[in-house]
Parts: C-alpha cells; sequence; structure tokens
C-alpha cells in the first residue's frame, strides 16, 4: 500500500467557526446606513452628498494614519470607521460647512477611538464623540438648518457648505427664499416644542417635511434599515427596543399627568434623532454592555436621560448626551448584571 | 405540533452549527484488520493496565492480554489472532509514549472472537456486575474513556435514583452513537439493565436530540413494559450531549458548581458505552473494537466503521480514503476534538470519530483576529452561563487569579460555543484552557 504523505496542521478546538465576522458585520451595518444616507441627500440635495462624502472621507483617513502609526497595519477593512463617518455625516445639518465637518471627523476617530486604542477599545461611540466636540466649537452653526426639498439642492450648494476653512459660515438666508419653502422657521421640531410650545404631527415627521438633522427626518426607513440589521443578527434588538420603549413609556407617563405641558409619545419618539440614536448609536456594540440584563438597563438609562434632558434641561436635544453618559455607565452596569453561572449554589460575594 | 420545539426537554443558550451527519444513514461497516495493531496499555483514565503476554506469545482474538492494575483501572484485550511482536513504549494519540503490546496479525485472522463463562444478569448482584463491567475493559465510549464500573459505584451516602443515557452526540459530524442506537436497540437496553443493576437506579431516561427520529423509534419499540426506562427527545442544540446540559434537560435541576453527578442522584453513561455492555456482558467478551465515525470534507468513503482497538490511523484513513491535501486531522467532533499531529499511532477506546479537513474547507474557517468589539455573542451562548468577553479580556491581560476568583473560570468545561461565535475569531477556549493549566500551577505551588 502507497503511504501518501499527509501535511498536517495543529490547531485548538473549536475546529468550525460561525460565518459571522467583524468585517461582515461592519459591512452589513453601512449597507443599513446607505438607504438614509440616499434618503438624506434626495431631501438636501448637493449639499448633504458632499458633506456625507467629506465627513467620511476624513473619517477613513484619520483612521488609515492612526492604524498605520500604532503598528496596526490598514485596519480600514474592518469597516468601523467608515460607519463613524457615515453616522457622523447623518447627525450633522445638512448645510454644515464641509472644514467643520473634516474637523468633526477628525475629532471623531482621533479622540474617540485612536486614542483608546481603535476598534473594541473606545469606551465611547466615535461619532458621538465628534459631534459633541463640534456642538462645543461651532455651536450657533450646527443649530442652523436648512429647508428639506428646496427646489434647487440639486443645482446648487447652500451658501455654508462652501465656508472657507477656519472662516464664519456664510448665511444662507438668501438661498432658502430663493427655495421658496412656506413657513420655513429654521427651527427643529425640539427647538419649537421647547419655546414656542408648538408640536408637530407624526406625519409631519414621516413625510420627512420637518427641519433637522439629515439622519434625523427618515423614521420609518431607519426603522426598516434597523429591522434588516436586527434579523440578520447583526444588532442587538434588544437596545433599540428598551430606548424607545423607556422613552415612551416616560413621555407618556408626563403626558398623561400634565398633557397642556408634555407632547404625546410619538412626538418623542419621532423627533430628533431619537430613533437614528436608538437603532444605529446605541447599539454600537464596543460601547453597550454584553450582559443580557446589562443591556436592556442600558437602553432604559438611553430612553429616560433623553426624555429627562429634553424636558428639563437646558438642551433642546438630549439623545447624544443621553448616549454618552450611559456608555460611559456601560462597564459599571456590566459589573452589576454578571449572568447567573450554572450550578451557582449562592451568589458570589461580591468585592 | 408547530410550537413542538419549544416544550422540547432543553437547557439555556447553546448554539446550532450546521450538522454534517450524512453518516448517520449509512449502516456501520466492518474494517479489515491492520497487517499490525498496536494496544496501548493505558486507554483510559487512571492507571496503565498491567501486559501478560511476552514478545514471541501467540494470541487469540479475545484473549486477555493485559489485565487491570487496581480499582481505576482496566483490562485489555488481544483484537485479532496473531503473535505478540513487541511490549514496548510507542506514539500515542496523545503525542505521549507509552506501553503498548504490537501484535502482528495473522493473515486470515477469524472475525469470530474468544468468549468466556456467560454472565446472568439475574444472578449477579450490583458488585459482581460491576467486577464483570471492568473485566469487558470498558471505558466511558464518548470521549472521556473514565472506567466505567467506577462510575457505578458511587459512595453510599449517595442513593442513585436516574441512570442518564446520553444520546445526543450534539457533535456536528458525529453519528456512532446514533448507528449504534439504530442497530443495536436490543443490546442498548439489556445494557443499560445491567448498568441500572449495578448502579442501583429505579429509572433509566434516554436523551437523544430530535434530529435522530430513527433512533428514537427503534428503542421505543424494544422498551420493556414495566416503564422503569424512556426514551426522550431533546432538542438539536450544541451542546446538549455535556453532562450538566443533559441533566438539565432531562431531569430540569441543575448540577450545583464543583459537584459531581452522583452528588444529585445521578449517573450518566452514553449510549455507546452501554449498546457495547450490551454486546459484550452476555458472553464475557472484551471491548476489542468500537464504532467509529470517519468523515469531514476529506473523506472519499466516510461512514461508521468497526475498528479494532490498535488500528493505525494512517490504515484507517487509507481505507477511508482520505485526500492527500488532507491539512488537519481531528479526534472526536470539530467542537472539542483535538488534532493530532501524527498518523503513526493507534486508534484506541476513546476515539468515537476521526474527521479529516482539507486545504479548501480550512481556508473557510480561518478569519483575521481582531480585538473584541464587545458584541456580547458569547454571553449569549455560553450555556453554563459565563462571561466569556471579559474572561477573554482578562486572559489577554494575564489576570488568571480574577478569572478564576470572580468570573467562574472553572466552570468553563471547554465546549467551544464562545470561539464558535466570535466575530473576532478570538480563540477563546484555547485562552481559557491556558488560563486553567496556570491556574492549577499556581495553586500547586
Amino acid at each position: 500500500m502507497s503511504k501518501p504523505t499527509l501535511q498536517i496542521e495543529l490547531r485548538t478546538a473549536p475546529h468550525v467557526h460561525a460565518p459571522r465576522s467583524v468585517e461582515n458585520i461592519m459591512l452589513n451595518v453601512v449597507l443599513a446606513l446607505l438607504p438614509i444616507c440616499f434618503f438624506s441627500v434626495w431631501q438636501y440635495g448637493l449639499s448633504s452628498a458632499v458633506l456625507i462624502f467629506t465627513v467620511t472621507a476624513t473619517c477613513l483617513a484619520t483612521e488609515r494614519f492612526f492604524s498605520s502609526k500604532s503598528g496596526k497595519g490598514n485596519t480600514l477593512g474592518d469597516w468601523s470607521a467608515t460607519i463613524t463617518g457615515l453616522l457622523l455625516a447623518l447627525t450633522l445639518p445638512p448645510s454644515f460647512p464641509l472644514w467643520m465637518g473634516v474637523v468633526a471627523g477628525f475629532a471623531s476617530i482621533a479622540l474617540g477611538k485612536a486614542l483608546f486604542g481603535g476598534l473594541g477599545f473606545n469606551p465611547f461611540n466615535p461619532a458621538l464623540i465628534g459631534r459633541a466636540f463640534v456642538q462645543a466649537a461651532f455651536p450657533s452653526t450646527i443649530a442652523s438648518f436648512i429647508p428639506a426639498f428646496a427646489q434647487q439642492r440639486f443645482v446648487e450648494f447652500a451658501p455654508s457648505t462652501l465656508t472657507a476653512p477656519m472662516m464664519i459660515p456664510a448665511d444662507n438666508a438668501g438661498w432658502i427664499k430663493a427655495a421658496a419653502i412656506d413657513a420655513f422657521t429654521g427651527a427643529t421640531p425640539l427647538g419649537r416644542w421647547k419655546f414656542e410650545n408648538f408640536t408637530y404631527s407624526a406625519h409631519d415627521f414621516l413625510s420627512g417635511s420637518v427641519t433637522a438633522a439629515a439622519g434625523e427626518t427618515s423614521a420609518i426607513l431607519i426603522l426598516l434599515c434597523g429591522a434588516y440589521l436586527a434579523l440578520r443578527k447583526f444588532m442587538d434588538w434588544r437596545i433599540p427596543v428598551a430606548v424607545l420603549g423607556s422613552a415612551a413609556l416616560l413621555a407618556w407617563a408626563l403626558h398623561l399627568a400634565v398633557p397642556a405641558r408634555y407632547p404625546d409619545p410619538a412626538f418623542v419618539l419621532l423627533s430628533g434623532g431619537l430613533m437614528l440614536g436608538a437603532v444605529f448609536m446605541a447599539t454600537d456594540m464596543a460601547t453597550s454592555p454584553v450582559t443580557p440584563l446589562g443591556v436592556w438597563i442600558y437602553g432604559a438609562l438611553i430612553g429616560v436621560l433623553t426624555v429627562v434632558i429634553r424636558y428639563f434641561g437646558g438642551l433642546t436635544e438630549g439623545v447624544m448626551y443621553a448616549i454618552l453618559i450611559a456608555n460611559a455607565a456601560a462597564p459599571l452596569i456590566e459589573q452589576f448584571t454578571q449572568p447567573r453561572t450554572y450550578g451557582a449554589t449562592k451568589k458570589v460575594a461580591e468585592k | 405540533m408547530i410550537l413542538d420545539f419549544l416544550f422540547k426537554p432543553s437547557f439555556a443558550r447553546g448554539i446550532h452549527p450546521p450538522q454534517f451527519k450524512e453518516t448517520g444513514r449509512i449502516g456501520i461497516r466492518r474494517m479489515p484488520f491492520a497487517p499490525r495493531l498496536t494496544v496501548p496499555l493505558s486507554q483510559h483514565l487512571g492507571k496503565p493496565a498491567r501486559a501478560i503476554v511476552r514478545p514471541g506469545q501467540e494470541v487469540l482474538r479475545g484473549e486477555l492480554i493485559a489485565e487491570a492494575d487496581g480499582y481505576v483501572s482496566v483490562p485489555a484485550h488481544a483484537p485479532v489472532s496473531g503473535v505478540v511482536e513487541a511490549v514496548e513504549l510507542r506514539p500515542t494519540l496523545s503525542g505521549e509514549w507509552q506501553q503498548c503490546v504490537v501484535i502482528r496479525a495473522y493473515e486470515f485472522s477469524t472475525q469470530e472472537v474468544l468468549f468466556g463463562e456467560p454472565v446472568d444478569i439475574d444472578t449477579l448482584d450490583a458488585q459482581q456486575i460491576a467486577q464483570a463491567v471492568q473485566d469487558t475493559g470498558m471505558v466511558g465510549l464518548g470521549g472521556a474513556a473514565f472506567p466505567t464500573h467506577v462510575k457505578f459505584a458511587a459512595p453510599k451516602e449517595y442513593p442513585i435514583e436516574y441512570l442518564l443515557v446520553n444520546g445526543c452526540e450534539c457533535e456536528p459530524f458525529l453519528t456512532a452513537d446514533h448507528r449504534m442506537m439504530v442497530e443495536w436497540p436490543q443490546q442498548l437496553v439489556a445494557g443499560i439493565r445491567f448498568a441500572m443493576k449495578g448502579c442501583g437506579a429505579k429509572r433509566a431516561l434516554i436523551g437523544v436530540e430530535d434530529n435522530k427520529p430513527d433512533a428514537i423509534a427503534a428503542i421505543e419499540k424494544v422498551l420493556p413494559a414495566d416503564g422503569s426506562i424512556t426514551v426522550h427527545a431533546v432538542r438539536t442544540k450544541y451542546p446538549q450531549g455535556a453532562e450538566p446540559m443533559l441533566i438539565a434537560a432531562l431531569l430540569k435541576k441543575e448540577l450545583p458548581a464543583g459537584q459531581r453527578p452522583y452528588q444529585i442522584g445521578v449517573v450518566m453513561q452514553n449510549v455507546g458505552t452501554l449498546a457495547e455492555l450490551g454486546r459484550l456482558l452476555p458472553k464475557r467478551q472484551g471491548l476489542i473494537e468500537r464504532v467509529v465515525t470517519v468523515a469531514g470534507p476529506g473523506i472519499s468513503k466516510p461512514g461508521n466503521y468497526l475498528v479494532p482497538i490498535g488500528t493505525p490511523l494512517r490504515f484507517v484513513l487509507e481505507y477511508a480514503g482520505a485526500p492527500h491535501d488532507a491539512v488537519e486531522v481531528i479526534l472526536g467532533g470539530p467542537m472539542m476534538g483535538r488534532a493530532i499531529a501524527s498518523l503513526d499511532v493507534p486508534v484506541t477506546k476513546a476515539v468515537s470519530g476521526i474527521l479529516v479537513f482539507d486545504r479548501s474547507a480550512m481556508q473557510k474557517e480561518r478569519g483575521k483576529v481582531h480585538p473584541c468589539i464587545k458584541c456580547g455573542e458569547c454571553v449569549n451562548v455560553c450555556p453554563k452561563g459565563l462571561n466569556p468577553s471579559t474572561l477573554g479580556m482578562l486572559a489577554a491581560k494575564r489576570e488568571y487569579e480574577l478569572m478564576a476568583e470572580r468570573y467562574h473560570l472553572d466552570g468553563c468545561f471547554e465546549c467551544g460555543c464562545c470561539s464558535y461565535v466570535c466575530p473576532s475569531n478570538i480563540p477563546l477556549v484555547q485562552q481559557f484552557r491556558v488560563a486553567k493549566d496556570i491556574v492549577r500551577e499556581r495553586q500547586a505551588a
């Protein structure tokens, strides 16, 4: 009998692996974000398109720079920087000056991610770090919006988009007037509610006809994209359910108590960045707890904080800080919600 | 009923790897004798057997060639008629060189087996049954290779209530237990009755994963009428066949951490072990061959083979048609099995399966290792309710004591679920193995 020469490799068990990988998960999140980006471009035209492109490109370049400097080689292949870029762009007003977008993109990756050691080590959601940075740096610019569906949106940029670096953004008033949109106030629904006690109907939100950041006007689309991710198990469905559920519950209780002062839960769920935050940001794996019970607590914390900041805080929108605070609390939540071990006879004494 | 699966007995969490159990449809076939068989004297946990043959001596198939050395030890029998060539150190599956009896097979050695005085279940007491079981050289055939008779004899203060018979075979690819249940149900029931008498259990529960309806049907046909033995379909989920998991599924209670099953009145045996006992005990034969699943993407004639103990692995693979570009040979299942370094080692009583992966199958499984992204999937699947994510991060920081003290490192039985699902391809189980070894070493020191 002839002896075949077998080349044997030694590896440790298990010898099989599930098809899910980091690249796979992240790429699917990118795919799920694309429809929302396209919707934003359709609403706001050229300005939105170049903003999304610029911010994402900045994030990628920053990631590339830091990953090679830290000896990790090229980490763009894991797609996580792309997600950060797209998400960050969707939280910014569509007419945001491009140079400020570059600042936001750089801050998000450099301060939010590379500083902590890259993928998996960041305690906070990088996109929100970038957003928080520019909110502190350019508070008035980040609160100025252009109307959706302006006639000339595919023909010319909003003036502020092309502001030269380090310059104060140009005034968009003329452009907005040319758009001939009636009753454009420039304030977001949350702002109008807070300062004018004016609420919008659910229809206004669902049709995308309110003033908001690029990714905050398409609740149904965000839910659909989130459902895709949840069904394919690329996202933990419990987090958005916990966030939206707790926010709705608290808002509903307050609405019942003082109907004249507090709007109904639908307004809370659909306005501002709550939907985008709940589906795409709170679910960021690296910054959410890993324990099953911890995930529910973390989600509920975000929902409650959002409503509290919106109703009782000085800011009009609270999602960003709610998520950042919950991110900070995640390790602690995890500590207290360790799963019960099979066969554990008595609770292990906490030290 | 459509919702049946919701109510099937099972355990919490776990995974559903692809099954690859095509070999379960093919009957058990006999493998011819290799020219030379090498029988290691230590195929079990415990003290090695003591050889009672010397080079040049003729042995008959089934003849005792090594006797048990003490209580936690089992004898060995000649798998083939032939001449003893040597009793010396030879490489074995673990990579270690061990005392082996090398037998040159006679060319036309018969398949007939020498047998002794028949064992009658009704006339023997528990002690005598345990002795008869030890005489067969039986060990746990699921892979643990713990001497079977030792499991029967629980300390007096723990009366045994249940005999759990493990027919889950939850590892992908493996179908040896499945075929034994389908083809030898009478022997299985006979073996169960021996085991019940041996350990004093009044009830026996057979747990079979619901992906083997033919096995369940075959066993149900031959169950005794008194209802002392029952067969239960449990949910097809890995690692259903692990001892603590099957206890949870069948008895709806947990095995307290650090305790052995007999402390809660349970003895668990593998179906293969008991079916073999049912085959061997009545004729007082020794365990000289076992059913081995030979499968994997690289095998051209996959199936279940009745392989004489001591057959060289190379002979088995050549017979079953292994490709020349095979890159990984695994003993046992793909989840917990061990890759081996050499093919010139003999098949032992503990080998339930031999899997061969070729180059193309391997490349698919190998991904880039990323940092932990804390997706929490490992926590969602760990059947013991551990937190592999945190354990893995602690292992990377070499915080082994903390892992043991705060995160129940010793609760891990290395089923591999966490490594299987990890999207970052972190070798979690391997990290835990290393951590356990280091903790053990430091505690000993």
